[in-house]
């Protein structure tokens, strides 16, 4: 083993954060539930939260510790709580959806992962930074929140997609410039937080109009 | 030397083969106390299979050769099997002889065979058992190779004796991939077994089984041998996820206190595994036969990803 230089248990801790947060996108698309989807959506922002504050120590970024108590805040408390209201309010908590073949969405899922990991590994070798490894499994948690999005025909699990969607881009922005500017991910947290609102709002604007959250029934609108 | 490394072998042998009935009994004797019932004795295994061993064999007329060919061929193959994989000492003879894949082929002769004769006699119980045995391990055999490929290629070698020997070169080091794998290995463990997500070893209800039915056409000293042989795949299945996941104690040397140390953590890791295992059959609730390939499908995804992650993360 001439190759083998062991890294430091700091970025090992954080290669494995990533790697769980990569698993959970994966439990995510294949969630039938919507209560179990919105647990496994607020453990998605603990690790991504422990993630943050790892790669603040390994890196000496104090403003990366502030980025990890926000998510902790939003992500882990704030968002999955509103997300737990309205699905009670909705009386939609004890809602399966009939998903699509989940084994065929998996492979699909692992198609996803080759390509991105695949696409990161050229900029990983050009990057000089030392969480460079993680950008291939932001990517692959992205897209893969992209596609259940796409899968998905109810609205909430939609928007937990979405709210995903949102972590594997933080994740991709922590390990590719060690965070934003503070500003901006300030500016992000509330554009999140005030989006929740909105789809609540939607949520119960598109019940009242088709008495279900079947997304489906949105393609009547167009015009013929 | 040589001679040394033999005699221990042979030991090993003897010690995988009359441990395994044990460590059903150890199980089964958890499985009784979280359930609230009186438990067996540890030693039930070795009196069911002393019992079996003096009843008379008694044979369909239907039956051909195979069907009495089949149980001390798959004795055989599971006692091969215990042979290969490092228990307590990794320099064994036999262990470089053989690498992970062809002890997968061994593993799949003995399936083969088991299903072979379960749908000799003709009777439906048997070929409905061997249909959804065959059903379980086609889908369970990539998911147990990929799990290889990934430990295979962290340690740039097929071979068991230089996984474990690896492993143990390098010291503490947390590997996500092998966490992914880890997992991986232990839902396909449960699948190979019987156990409870995906069979349960102690009903013979019909709509369930997959084991038991393949084997009802068995009496006598047949069903003693596929039963013992059956305890012993649990048992390879244990010490192959310790010489994977856990092989901390497995020694390299052939010094006596040593050898008695590997062999004492091996004891105690079965220990501990067996009564998990216990656990985790209790916890957990019987799938559906046409949930299983989603059970499997989620394993195989996992050993995926574990090999991806080894080769995005280990560039």
């Amino acid at each position: 083993m001439s190759h083998w230089n062991p890294a430091p248990f700091a970025q090992q801790l954080l290669d494995l954060f990533a790697s769980l947060l990569l698993l959970i996108a994966f439990a995510m698309l294949s969630q039938r539930r919507i209560l179990t989807l919105i647990h496994l959506f607020a453990w998605q922002g603990l690790i991504l939260t422990l993630s943050i504050a790892d790669s603040a120590w390994l890196t000496h970024q104090p403003h990366l510790y502030y980025s990890a108590v926000l998510t902790l805040i939003i992500k882990v408390l704030i968002l999955p709580l509103l997300l737990h209201r309205l699905i009670r309010r909705l009386d939609v908590v004890w809602d399966v959806e009939t998903l699509i073949n989940i084994p065929t969405t998996m492979l699909v899922g692992i198609g996803l992962v080759v390509f991105s990991f695949n696409l990161a590994l050229p900029i990983a070798h050009f990057s000089s930074t030392i969480l460079r490894n993680t950008l291939g499994i932001a990517l692959a948690s992205v897209l893969l929140s992209f596609m259940m999005m796409i899968t998905r025909r109810k609205a909430v699990p939609q928007v937990i997609g979405f709210l995903a969607l949102e972590n594997g881009l933080f994740l991709a922005a922590t390990s590719a410039t060690y965070g934003m500017p503070m500003v901006v991910e300030l500016g992000v947290a509330l554009d999140v937080l005030v989006g929740m609102f909105i789809f609540g709002i939607f949520f119960f604007q598109i019940r009242e109009t088709f008495d279900s959250l079947d997304i489906r029934h949105m393609e009547k609108l167009k015009e013929e | 030397m040589t001679l040394v490394n033999w005699l221990l072998q042979g030991g090993q042998e003897i010690l995988g083969i009359l441990l395994a009935p044990l460590l059903m009994g150890w199980v089964g004797i958890w499985r009784a106390w979280l359930q609230n019932r009186q438990a067996p004795p540890l030693i039930q295994p070795y009196r069911q299979l002393f019992k079996l061993f003096h009843k008379e064999v008694v044979i369909a007329e239907t039956a051909s050769p195979l069907l009495r060919v089949t149980p001390y061929l798959l004795f055989g193959c599971m006692g091969l099997t215990a042979s290969l994989i490092p228990m307590v000492i990794t320099d064994l003879p036999l262990a470089g002889a053989v690498d992970v894949i062809a002890l997968v082929g061994l593993l799949s002769l003995a399936r083969v065979f088991l299903a072979l004769a379960a749908m000799d006699v003709g009777t439906a119980f048997g070929s409905l058992g061997a249909r959804r045995e065959m059903l379980v391990s086609f889908l369970a055999e990539p998911a147990l190779l990929m799990v290889f490929f990934t430990v295979a290629s962290l340690n740039a070698s097929t071979s068991l004796r230089f996984m474990v020997t690896g492993f143990a070169a390098r010291g503490f080091y947390l590997y996500p991939s092998l966490a992914f794998a880890g997992v991986a290995f232990l839902m396909v463990l449960l699948a190979e077994n019987g156990r409870i997500p995906v069979d349960n070893p102690e009903t013979h209800l019909e709509l369930t089984m997959i084991h038991e039915a393949m084997i009802l056409e068995y009496s006598g000293r047949h069903l003693a041998l596929i039963e013992w042989a059956n305890a012993l795949k649990l048992l390879i299945y244990f010490s192959l996820g310790f010489a994977l996941f856990l092989p901390f104690g497995l020694t390299d040397s052939l010094q006596g206190w040593e050898i008695l140390r590997a062999l004492i953590l091996f004891l105690l890791k079965l220990t501990v595994m067996g009564a998990g295992l216990a656990v985790l059959e209790t916890i957990s609730a019987k799938q559906r036969l046409f949930r299983v390939p989603e059970y499997l499908g989620t394993a195989f995804l996992l050993a995926v990803l574990a090999i991806l992650l080894h080769y995005l993360l280990g560039s």
